[in-house]
């Protein structure tokens, strides 16, 4: 348990970069916090990645879904192929 | 020295096509509008790949061909959107480091016409540095951050580990964090 809680700097880089995605369990979050708490390289770290999380999600990005990259790759090969 | 770009039109696609998109449905607010446009931006590309003299990179290439489109669309539709682009002045001062991205980008309530061009301006920068990761880092960046994909799809989908995806996330992350830092908030 001991173990668990006390994480490395390099286990709680690897944590943090899972709770942007809501993939850390509730004791990886409790030891990233305790790890925060005194570890400085940690707290700028947490603090940068939760920032760029926040960016990401206010720019509201899109991108195509497969569907649409497909039709869009569909049409764009049978034009290359008929310069080829 | 001039740059020497080369074209590879079979790479296009891959590379380019969510740039292209972000770009496009935040400037003309319709998916299968964005999407016709892409399109035929890469058609148009292709056709006039001989104009091609390597200045400017590929994708500002393609971009300059698909902006003439977003106006010519604008202009079929009649439309008063066709704003121009907006360029913002950050302070740069020392005393705001620490607040390095938040402060900076508009609240997503109440929304004006000018923050809503101010996010995809932000938009076009973060694509802008997505665009300088290496490729699997980008795409794996792509599908866990933009399209949501959970870790087992996107595992099943490039047929890698978790713990390579998680490589993969982190690396991008830094690479981006220090990227927008740079290109964007100085």
């Amino acid at each position: 348990m001991k173990k668990k809680l006390f994480i490395s700097h390099k286990q709680a880089k690897h944590i943090c970069d899972k709770k942007q995605y809501g993939e850390a369990t509730f004791l990886e979050s409790v030891s990233l916090s305790i790890r925060v708490a005194w570890c400085k390289l940690t707290k700028i770290y947490s603090k940068k990645n939760n920032k760029l999380t926040h960016t990401v999600q206010s720019a509201e990005m899109n991108c195509l879904n497969q569907f649409e990259r497909e039709g869009i790759q569909k049409k764009f090969e049978q034009e290359l192929n008929k310069r080829l | 020295m001039t740059p020497n770009h080369t074209i590879n039109p079979n790479n296009w696609i891959k590379l380019y096509s969510d740039y292209l998109f972000n770009y496009t449905i935040s400037r003309v607010n319709d998916r299968e509008i964005a999407r016709d446009l892409v399109s035929e931006t890469f058609l148009s590309g292709l056709k006039s790949m001989e104009n091609f003299r390597g200045k400017a990179s590929e994708r500002t290439w393609l971009t300059s061909i698909l902006k003439r489109k977003v106006i010519d669309h604008y202009r079929k539709i009649n439309s008063i959107k066709g704003k121009a682009e907006v360029r913002m002045n950050y302070s740069n001062s020392s005393e705001s480091e620490g607040d390095w991205l938040e402060e900076r980008v508009a609240d997503s309530f109440d929304k004006t016409a000018e923050d809503i061009m101010e996010n995809t301006e932000l938009g076009d920068a973060i694509y802008e540095c997505i665009g300088k990761l290496p490729e699997k880092q980008a795409q794996v960046f792509e599908m866990k951050t933009i399209t949501g994909y959970d870790t087992e799809t996107i595992c099943n989908e490039l047929k890698i580990t978790a713990s390579n995806l998680w490589v993969q996330i982190h690396r991008a992350r830094t690479a981006l964090a220090a990227c927008l830092e740079k290109n964007w908030f100085n």
